[in-house]
This record gives structure tokens, sequence and C-alpha cells, in this order.
């Protein structure tokens, strides 16, 4: 029996996708992957288009956001902030195929009994993928609301024994400017790199992502394996990791480098914190519906830690969060 | 007369030129909505804004050439065009706050009035579009008689300081990549720099030539 626990962050039934608009999207993958199978077609139709989508096998559903309305495949690969391969929104979906997330290694270092180079299978065979749909809400004032296949943070990271000395996890994304285009030029400091407190790091909610939509992850979102962390602003969700390193001290984080006054090393989502620049009170949610649907589309208010402050809020407290942005 | 004529036929092409920008984010939108392209991204109000302030700045520039282009290959009758460009920019200005106010704010006043107290770049972003004001209302042929063609002079160099303010308001709206904003700045400091020069040579009175 499934026991289904109603959360906060959960959304409400009234934003559920309609089945038709489900089915349809069910009916197109289908199309596209016979479409994308099809050896007839010159080879030009698939390259210049996604790689090759490629399901998991084995992927548990899970109560997580089930009833939010998801911004739609087409939405979240085409407008992306992944900078290594153009600072333009639609650069990722363009140029990103480039990036060969196979094979790839992740290493991991510092404070832990177990570390080492690792292939990405090596990573994620021992568990099971589940999927858990959360909202994503881009410090730019836009959010999605995406089916993330992952496995949590903290399920990956005990299996490399931290020690005590490990208060903080610091992340690495490639560098290679062939494989991404947007390192030729120095837009941010090469590699990018993020961290977490360690606590923030084991939260349950904190995902190693590896897909979208129970496919492996698209490249220009990060593949093939990424961070979320869906209470924190975007970009805190470092992208085709190389590299995890548990560390003693606060790590570097690669916007807090470019602009420490406007993004901190927390960015948890907050709409009583302004970004000097714009207000972060509300939200344009992308549907993945451009043209004047999107035009018009009243913006919704952004909540407090994106909605799940319940189960994330004790990771805050006393910490004064004007100063602990 | 081949002047008028050539006017003729130019005038209407600088028009429709200028309008070809606003006539592509019409259609790009309307393809969007009806074709399901993506020209404007899945976030089109950003990327309204963001276009039709690029194109504001754009003409700026284009109307800051005019005159130095004008000079150099000895084509005075260019300057006709002027008026029509600089008009133009301030249109592609008034789409751009009004996308602004109308759709990224949407109509939030209290936070609009916030943020031009509050945000600096969108103060600029205010302070130039009220300097243009004065420009655009000027730039008839009665003002400029009624002012007389001296100060009218003068009152259009503000147009610098504009464009100045302009690149300023983009650039520090810009996250991490200055490629855009560094050409503008670039290209109208080497216009700036060709009329600063070209006032000076004409001020200095003529050599000579020796006998």
């Amino acid at each position: 029996m499934l026991i289904k626990t109603t959360k906060a962050s959960d959304v409400k039934p009234s934003e559920i996708t309609s089945k038709d608009a489900f089915l349809n999207r069910r009916k197109f993958i289908q199309t596209a992957a016979i479409v994308s199978g099809a050896s007839l077609l010159p080879p030009f139709v698939s390259s210049s288009f996604a790689a090759a989508r490629t399901k998991y096998p084995n992927v548990k559903k899970t109560a997580y956001g089930e009833a939010e309305k998801l911004t739609t495949y087409d939405g979240l690969t085409e407008y992306n902030n992944f900078y290594e391969f153009g600072t333009g929104k639609s650069d990722p979906s363009r140029n990103a195929h480039n990036l060969k997330p196979e094979p790839w290694t992740v290493e991991i270092t510092g404070h832990a009994a177990k570390t080492g180079k690792f292939s990405f299978d090596d990573i994620i065979k021992p568990h099971q993928l589940e999927e858990r749909i959360y909202r994503l809400r881009c410090v730019e004032a836009w959010s999605m609301v995406i089916p993330w296949v992952g496995i949590p943070l903290a399920d990956i990271i005990k299996r490399f024994e931290p020690t005590s000395k490990a208060k903080y996890v610091a992340f690495e994304t490639l560098v290679d400017p062939k494989q991404m285009p947007g390192q030729k030029r120095n837009a941010l400091d090469w590699p990018y790199v993020e961290g977490l407190r360690m606590d923030e790091a084991m939260n349950p909610l904190t995902l190693m992502a590896v897909g979208v939509y129970g496919e492996h992850m698209p490249n220009q979102n990060g593949a093939p394996i990424r961070l979320i962390v869906p209470w924190k602003y975007g970009f805190k969700g470092i992208k085709s990791i190389v590299k995890i390193s548990f560390v003693e001290k606060q790590p570097p984080a690669t916007w807090n480098i470019q602009a420490p006054r406007e993004y901190g090393f927390y960015s948890n989502v907050n709409p009583n914190i302004d970004h000097p620049r714009w207000s972060q009170k509300t939200e344009r949610r992308i549907t993945g519906e451009g043209g004047l649907t999107a035009l018009f589309t009243p913006k919704i208010k952004t909540q407090f830690m994106n909605g799940y402050a319940e189960e994330v809020a004790a990771l805050y407290k006393g910490m004064d969060l004007k100063k602990f942005f | 007369m081949a002047i008028k004529r050539s006017r003729m036929v130019f005038k209407p092409l600088v028009f429709i030129t200028s309008l070809l920008p606003l006539g592509w984010l019409i259609f790009a939108l309307y393809s969007d909505t009806v074709l399901g392209t993506k020209y404007m991204t899945a976030d089109p109000i950003q990327k309204l804004d963001r276009e039709l302030g690029d194109w504001a700045l754009i003409l700026i520039i284009i109307s800051l050439t005019v005159r130095p282009l004008a000079e150099i290959f000895k084509k005075g009758e260019l300057v006709a065009y002027r008026r029509m460009i600089g008009l133009f920019a301030f249109f592609y200005v008034c789409l751009h706050l009004s996308a602004y106010v109308g759709l990224n704010l949407q109509l939030d006043i209290d936070e609009f009035i916030k943020d031009i107290t509050k945000r600096i770049f969108i103060t600029i972003g205010i302070i130039t579009f009220t300097l243009l004001l004065p420009l655009a209302i000027t730039s008839t042929k009665g003002m400029i008689k009624r002012i007389g063609g001296k100060r009218w002079q003068k009152l259009h160099m503000l147009i610098y300081p504009i464009s100045l303010l302009g690149v300023f308001h983009f650039y520090m709206m810009v996250r991490a990549d200055f490629t855009r904003p560094s050409i503008y700045l670039a290209v109208i400091l080497v216009l700036l720099g060709y009329r600063i020069w070209a006032k000076r040579k004409k001020s200095r009175p003529k050599k000579v030539a020796a006998a």
C-alpha cells in the first residue's frame, strides 16, 4: 500500500498537469524515440539536435512534489544558465552536444576514509534511483518544476565515510574548453566550484541528480551528474561534477567570488532579501510554453526557502539570514 | 534635386529599417504563440525587455555615427536621417521602459518606485529616459527655430552623456559576460573622441601655406 504523506512543500492539486497534456508528452517522447532511432534519417538530423535520449530502467517514484505542474522537457532543455556553454539562455542547448558525459570520472578527495577516482557507474550503481519533483528557483527570478532522477546526496556521502574533520563538501565542474566551448572565454573563473555545509549536504532533500523525466541527464542540464539543493537558488546546483572534496573550511563558491555582495555562500531562496539589482519577492514560472501565454502569465509569489522551510529551517536556527544570505 | 530624390528613397528606407527589429520581435512572439517556436525563449518577458533595450542602445549609437560619417565621406545630406534615427531610438527606449513596467513588474507601481530609488541601474535607466525627453520634444523644425540653432545643438550634445548612461545601465545589469556592453562603450568612446578631435581641428586657425 502506498501511504502518502502531505508535506507543506507539496503543491495544490489544482496545479496538476492535465492527463491529456501528459499523454501527449508521452506520445511525443515515443515518437521522438522512434524518429531518432530510425537509421534512415540523414545523420545531421539527429546530431544537430539533442543527443540520444536514454531511459533509466528502474526509477522509484516518490511523493516529492507529485502535484506540481511540470515544466516541459523542451522548456527545461532549451532555457538554461550553464555558462560553460555560453552566457545566453539558448547557448547551452546549442553547444552542449560537445560534451561527452560517457565515460565520466568523479574524484573523491579530502577528509574521508574512502577516496579516489570513481566512474559514474561506481557512484550510482549501489543506489536505487528515485524521481523527485522539485521547484527550481533561479536567482534571476524565474523558476521551473523539474522531475529529477537522482540519489540523495547523503546516501552517496555515507559510502565514502567522511571523518569528523569534514565540515563542508566542495564540488567542482569539469574544465575542458573543447567540450565546454564557453570556457574559452573568462565569463567566470573556471572551474565552477560550489559547496555545502555538511548538514546541508546530508539533508534528505539534497539530491545528486543524474537525469530528468526518467531519462539520462541532458548535457545542457549538467550531464552526467549534478547537484540539486531545492531550497537554494539554482546556481548552487553545480553541474557536470568531476570532483567532490570533504573539507574543513567553507569552500569557495563561484558566484560568491564573482560578486560577493550579490551572491552569498548560503544563497537560500528568500523573498525577504532582495538581490541588490532586483526583487526576489516574485518569480516567473517557466512552464515551457512561450509566446504570448508566457508574456502575460501572472508572476507567482516566491516562497521562503522555496517552499521547503519545514524540511530545512532547522539548519539555520539562530542564524541571521540577512548576514548569511 | 538629386539630394531630394535620394531622400525620397532613403527616408522610407531608414524608417522601415528602424522598424525591422520591432517587426522581428512581433513576428517571433506570434510564431512562438502559434507555431510553438522558441525564438523568444521560454521566458519571453525577460527576452523582450533585453531586446528592446539593446535596440534602443544600438539606434542611439547609430544616430551618433551619422555626423562623423557625413563629414568623413563629405555627404552632408546624411544628417537629414539623424533625427529619424534618434526618434526611433527614443521609441525603443519607451517600449523598453513599458515592457519593464508593464510585463516584468506587471504594473506593480510600488515595486517600480522601489526599483528607481533602491536599484542604481534602474535609477540610471530612468535618468537616461528623462534626459532623452527634451531631445525628443525639441526634434521638430519649429522647435529648432524657436530655440535657435546654436542652443539646440548644445542641448542635443546631451546625447553623448545619454549614450554613456545607457551603456552603464547595460553594464550594471549584466551578471558575468561584459562583451556586448564593452563593444558599445568602445564605439561610443571612439565617436566621442572623433567629435572632440574634429571640433579642435575646426577651432584651430587654419595654417596658411607658406608661399
